[in-house]
């Protein structure tokens, strides 16, 4: 019997990702499962085995030799813009023409009969170059003299100085943070399908379908309008495929146009990892001055990033730095500086949180540092500096926080993970000595929620209702495994009160929507479900007006009811409704739009409002080290975080779990390492280890705080998830560093450099224990 | 003998003969691109992933068992007489989803589906085996598998519900048993294959003696058993592999004898199957054990493999050299035996002459009174390959002890024993004082390398105290735990 109270997937319940049965029988269709015409070709990069050089001849004849080898592309092929750059500063050619500048950069492509030939051939070219001494990191660099990358950003309130000069107690140090590989488990994919005139399409899997249609048309010199960019699905994608894709779309469709056939072009995971960019790693300097109390009174922090060889997004992610560089936490006076530095490796790039969770540790340590100066417990230094009532909320960019919960959330969650008493036990189980060390943590998390880049909060949709009855819904976001087709469709759905299942969910175009922004800074929900309301509101309202008129009924008179439409005393089947509002000739298809209200940003000045909310959310970890191996277990997470008044909460709590899970991963086990000669050596999973399931905490409890409701008008009260919970991933390092300090009591900030490998962790226990490795 | 020239598997519901099939043809590419079988994907081409993850059905004495593996580097040749199973092959009439699949979706456990059908995979394959998984069985089942979206808790929550959808026995592979089993038998005719253009043949010998005559016959040969080292050199170095000699169907190299004070196995049995013997007779080494590698690749990772390749970090060398275990090596009908530690010989570099394989192990079972340990750091818990690996084989009589054997991988060109760290050992009392005298000689035994996986200092100092933690685990005087919780 159908239930006739409520219709099936209303907002705010549970609903099963909208492909989770295609995902379980392999029947969901990625782009390399895309059908090939007669024909195809396919790509593969060529790169560069120097590091910094520059191009005396490039030699390709042996690569053209090989059969099976149609040709080559080089920059000479490229027929408009040899420019990839996200932000116009053309910085970033998709191939070069004089000057190699990491290892890695690809050079040229070889477009052959098969993937295997051409992958093949690409190992023949020979290229003769001229090294150039290099710089791989951002303290090398500045050594070195090299230039930032993009303009640095400058945050003040105060006066840090003499505030410094002023504190009782004052520290400085330094806080090495490494970046992390996306390790989406699919890899870039570009497949470029030629059509008439100047037209291409291009499948492939990318979170910025608009974007990789600009660059197309850039590369191709060709309008936007020649240009299709489609995306049904990702398998993955974290900011990995934000920008990095435009170099896979500009290649494939270059080639699909010259040969006039099919190109697909896919990397293997090696190429994939070494020829596009990561999470930046930063090297973070601090200077504090606190009180007795543990009240932070002033904070001065430098943030050098290594971005590579070109600025990509690393302007807006080294500021995302700094306006996450508080946390959550009150800075009477404050400087802060971003060094978004030139270095002779892949251009970094966005990454599931976007330089804020390097803002966000930076302000751990700095807590960490009070506490261990004061042998205080960490969450009291904590609570002692958290944003509150007027006089200390206003944050280092002169927003003000206004919607600030983490001391519910907090509280909240150091009762139910027992934290107390827990800690107490942790302190007593030390204090017997032995080999195995404890720690735990409990970590806040709050983070501001819109794109920096004010323009990219806008976003549009497309719905239409056929005559039948059945809807067909397009949004400019795109689906990366977050559920974001699941929740938009549950929002047309509470809008036309029908089940969702009868709401088609269709893959990303730019066809349908233009302009769009990157699914990116957590947005996809907030933007593309405002605009999807919007252009479902139109069609309703049409519908409504219609019902007026055929019925002669009051606007009250008109009530969508579960699959059901009553008008008066009349009830009609919601399908019966539309096809006579289509005999009537209504307009049953509307193209909708939302822009975010109220933010603003001058970047100059370093004052605005940039985000339109904040999220909040805080985990407890417990944690377990071995003082003679420096391995360790994560034996219990506890997680409280806030999403608002959830669209799907079994989606969003899977979301926080990945997240927290993924946070982990950066900041322990996952380690970049170039060797001197600048090559990535950890570029697969053999070698660049992701956490697995036997990582996760022994116990894991994970909520969200259903109290909560966005004060802001967001899209049904919710607010975003992809990027706030990566950042409780902290309480894991957090208390892996209480468990090393207490090998000497407690009495010394361990400066735990991240990410904290069992190499890491033994190499601070012994640093403390004051022996150094032999 | 017969000669055929097909590779002949059964394919889901369907038997296939194929002809020419190249050594390096991977069974990955084979189903995707040949097959269109599109639900196994291509994450890393390295093993490391999972994404690709099938059942391979092999006859081993007459029984069917199916084991999960990765397709990426599996060579297609070596699936000759095997029943391939992929996702596909798992949604049953009128659309109807598998136990495994009714439960993902339920449970959540897919976001961006991508590594989702090699979860399934190996959710079925673990099913199969133990219907009512506890979490670290379903962990363990799990360590091959590479999930970027979830935190992997719903999809644990998922592996813990599939007997609510259903039981093995109702399971199709299950129900036609008997009927897979008379088509596999009926596939092995006991020729040997040979197949492939001749610059990329493969071979299959029809058994072990058929093995070491065309091992005379090609001594450049590739030997290709568990193919989770080969693989790679064809997937990521694109090294050409011609002739390849595929072993790992070879029943007669994993033949397993034990006697009262020795066990002998065969090259080829894989580390899944000498899974249940450590259980039984080297009970100290079953974590250990767990942590080589991840399950789809201990399926098919052969442990005369791991000693034969050569490798400095080669995960069983160092605890067999420490048991005193000596390698087999034949050569036609010719056979030595030498000690394994003297088997390798230089980095790349191992005492085997142009036509010989190892043919068997031979490991002397640990006398009451022994004690004994294997011990492995990685960044990563599972699934990683190991900085530092040791093998501690101690025997104390009184308050003295009077052997020593303490073997490194990770820490020089080969694995090797830790000279002078023995000598401070034998013939000393047991004591910490002891064991700190014989870590502080390590580094006249060793001076390792800075990689990726660890710094020189690291690695010595951690060997160092492994050191320790063998006294301190042994000793009993601890009330304290010496070990992080499992």
């Amino acid at each position: 019997m159908k239930d006739e109270t409520t219709i099936h997937g209303a907002v705010h319940t549970d609903l099963q990702h909208d492909s989770a049965i295609k995902h379980v029988t392999g029947r969901a269709t990625y782009t390399d499962d895309i059908g090939e015409p007669v024909g195809t070709l396919h790509a593969y990069l060529g790169v560069s085995t120097e590091t910094h050089a520059r191009i005396r001849n490039m030699d390709l004849s042996s690569v053209l030799a090989v059969p099976g080898v149609v040709g080559v592309l080089t920059a000479e092929d490229i027929p408009g813009h040899n420019d990839i750059s996200p932000t116009g500063r053309n910085d970033e050619p998709v191939f070069p023409t004089d000057k190699v500048e990491f290892n890695g950069q690809p050079l040229f492509a070889v477009i052959a009969e098969t993937r295997d030939m051409a992958r093949r051939a690409a190992e023949l070219a020979k290229i003769d170059y001229e090294t150039l001494p290099h710089a791989l990191d951002a303290v090398a660099a500045q050594e070195a003299g090299y230039p930032h990358i993009t303009d640095p950003l400058t945050l003040s309130r105060g006066d840090a100085g003499p505030a410094l000069d002023a504190a009782e107690h004052r520290i400085a140090g330094r806080l090495v943070v490494g970046g992390q590989d996306h390790m989406y488990l699919e890899g870039h994919i570009a497949f470029a399908i030629p059509g008439e005139d100047d037209d291409v399409i291009v499948h492939c899997s990318t979170q910025h379908p608009s974007e990789a249609q600009h660059m197309v048309a850039h590369v191709l010199g060709v309008p936007s309008n020649a240009v299709t960019v489609n995306v049904r699905r990702m398998g993955g994608g974290f900011g990995g495929k934000e920008s990095q894709m435009n170099l896979f779309c500009a290649v494939a469709a270059i080639a699909a146009k010259k040969w006039g056939r099919a190109v697909k072009i896919r990397p293997d995971r090696d190429q994939d990892m070494t020829a596009t960019g990561k999470r930046h790693d930063f090297v973070i300097d601090y200077d504090i001055g606190f009180d007795d109390d543990g009240r932070i009174q002033a904070v001065d922090g430098s943030f050098a990033a290594r971005c590579g060889f070109s600025s990509d997004l690393s302007g807006p992610v080294t500021d995302r730095a700094l306006f996450h560089a508080d946390n959550a936490y009150f800075y009477p006076h404050v400087r802060l500086e971003s060094h978004p530095m030139k270095t002779n490796t892949v251009s970094n790039t966005a990454f599931r949180g976007f330089g804020g969770p390097q803002g966000v540790i930076a302000a751990e340590r700095i807590i960490e540092e009070v506490a261990y100066a004061l042998g205080k417990d960490t969450l009291e230094v904590r609570k002692a500096n958290f944003y509150s009532g007027d006089g200390r909320n206003l944050t280092p960019y002169h927003q003000k926080v206004e919607d600030n919960i983490i001391g519910r959330v907090v509280e909240e969650l150091e009762a139910s993970a027992d934290y107390q008493a827990r800690r107490a036990a942790v302190l007593d189980q030390n204090a017997k000595g032995g080999v195995i060390r404890r720690g735990i943590a409990l970590t806040p998390v709050k983070f501001g929620i819109s794109f920096t880049a004010t323009w990219y909060n806008q976003a549009g949709a497309l719905v239409h209702v056929y005559n039948d009855g059945s809807i067909h819904l397009n949004h400019g976001g795109t689906e990366m495994g977050q559920g974001l087709n699941t929740k938009v469709a549950q929002v047309v759905a509470d809008t036309f009160q029908v089940d969702v299942d009868r709401i088609k969910i269709t893959g990303t175009t730019t066809e349908k929507v233009p302009n769009t922004s990157a699914t990116a800074a957590s947005s996809g929900s907030d933007l593309n479900g405002m605009a999807a309301l919007d252009a479902a509101e139109q069609i309703k309202a049409r519908l409504v007006d219609f019902a007026i008129e055929r019925w002669q009924a009051e606007p009250s008179e008109v009530r969508f009811l579960p699959n059901r439409v009553q008008i008066r005393d009349e009830v009609i089947a919601f399908n019966d409704f539309i096809k006579q509002a289509y005999m009537a000739r209504v307009h049953l298809s509307a193209a909708g739009f939302y822009k975010t209200p109220k933010i603003h940003w001058d970047r100059a000045s370093g004052k605005g409002r940039p985000f339109y909310y904040y999220a909040y959310g805080a985990a407890c970890s417990e944690v377990e080290i071995d003082t003679l191996t420096g391995e360790y277990r994560v034996l219990r997470t506890d997680i409280l975080h806030d999403v608002g008044r959830s669209l799907n909460p079994v989606l969003d709590k899977g979301q926080v779990e990945g997240a927290f899970i993924q946070g982990m991963g950066w900041l322990t086990t996952e380690e970049l390492w170039w060797n001197d000669a600048g090559r990535l050596r950890t570029h697969a999973p053999s070698t660049y280890k992701i956490p697995l399931a036997s990582d996760r905490p022994r116990i894991f409890n994970v909520k969200l705080a259903d109290w909560s409701e966005n004060r802001e008008m967001t899209i049904k009260r919710s607010k975003a998830v992809g990027e706030p919970p990566f950042m409780l991933g902290i309480s894991v390092f957090e208390s892996l560093s209480m468990a090393v300090a207490s090998v000497a009591d407690y009495r010394e900030c361990p400066r735990l450099d991240a990410p904290a490998t069992p190499e890491c962790v033994l190499m601070a226990v012994e640093r403390l224990k004051g022996r150094g490795a032999s | 003998m017969e000669t055929r020239h097909e590779i002949r598997f059964v394919l889901n519901d369907t038997e296939k003969s194929v002809a020419n099939v190249s050594a390096s043809q991977t069974l990955l590419d084979y189903l995707r691109l040949d097959q269109r079988l599109t639900g196994t994907k291509e994450g890393c081409a390295e093993g490391d992933c999972g994404a690709c993850t099938i059942l391979v059905g092999r006859l081993h004495d007459g029984v069917l068992k199916y084991e999960a593996v990765n397709a990426c580097i599996r060579f297609l040749a070596s699936l000759d007489g095997c029943h391939i199973v992929t996702v596909e092959h798992l949604v049953g009439p009128e659309g109807r989803l598998h136990p495994v699949q009714q439960a993902m979706v339920e449970h959540h456990g897919s976001q961006c589906g991508f590594c989702t059908p090699g979860f399934v995979m190996s959710l079925y394959a673990l099913w199969m085996e133990i219907s009512d998984p506890s979490e670290r069985e379903i962990e363990t089942a799990l360590q091959g598998n590479l999930c970027r979206c979830t935190g992997y808790e719903p999809i644990i929550r998922a592996a813990q519900a599939v007997s609510q959808h259903g039981t093995p026995a109702s399971d199709h592979l299950n129900r036609e048993r008997s009927h897979n089993t008379s088509m596999l038998k009926a596939l092995r005719d006991g020729s040997r294959v040979v197949t492939g253009p001749k610059d990329n043949r493969a071979i299959l010998p029809a058994n072990a003696d058929d093995f070491a005559a065309l091992l005379v016959e090609h001594p450049d040969a590739t030997i290709v058993a568990g193919a989770t080292d080969v693989g790679l050199w064809v997937t990521k170095f694109l090294r050409p592999i011609s002739p390849a000699i595929f072993i790992g169907h070879l029943d007669d190299l994993k033949t397993t004898k034990i006697g009262e004070t020795h066990m002998i196995i065969g090259a080829g049995v894989t580390y899944s199957e000498f899974g249940p013997l450590v259980a039984k007779h080297f009970p100290f080494l079953s974590d250990y054990w767990n942590r080589i590698a991840g399950w789809q690749v201990r399926n098919m990772g052969t442990i005369g493999g791991n000693i034969a390749n050569g490798s400095p970090i080669g995960d069983t060398p160092p605890v067999l050299i420490a048991l005193g275990a000596e390698v087999t090596l034949r050569r036609g009908s010719d056979r030595r035996t030498l000690l394994l530690e003297d088997f390798f010989v230089d980095y790349g570099k191992q005492d085997r002459a142009a036509g010989e394989f190892v043919e068997s192990i031979r490991i002397p079972l640990p006398h009451s009174g022994q004690l004994d340990a294997a011990y492995k750091i990685s960044k990563r818990r599972d699934e990683d390959i190991s900085s530092v690996a040791v093998g501690i084989s101690v025997k104390v009589e009184g308050d003295r002890i009077s052997e020593a054997r303490v073997v490194f991988g990770g820490m020089a060109a080969t694995p090797k024993r830790a000279a002078s760290a023995e000598a401070a050992l034998v013939g000393q009392p047991w004591s910490e004082a002891t064991f700190d005298t014989a870590a502080e000689a390590l580094p006249r035994d060793f001076a390792p390398l800075s990689d990726w996986r660890a710094s020189s200092n690291y690695r010595m100092r951690a060997a160092q105290n492994l050191l320790r933690r063998f006294f301190l685990e042994h000793d009993g005087a601890a009330d304290l735990s010496v070990r992080l919780s499992a």
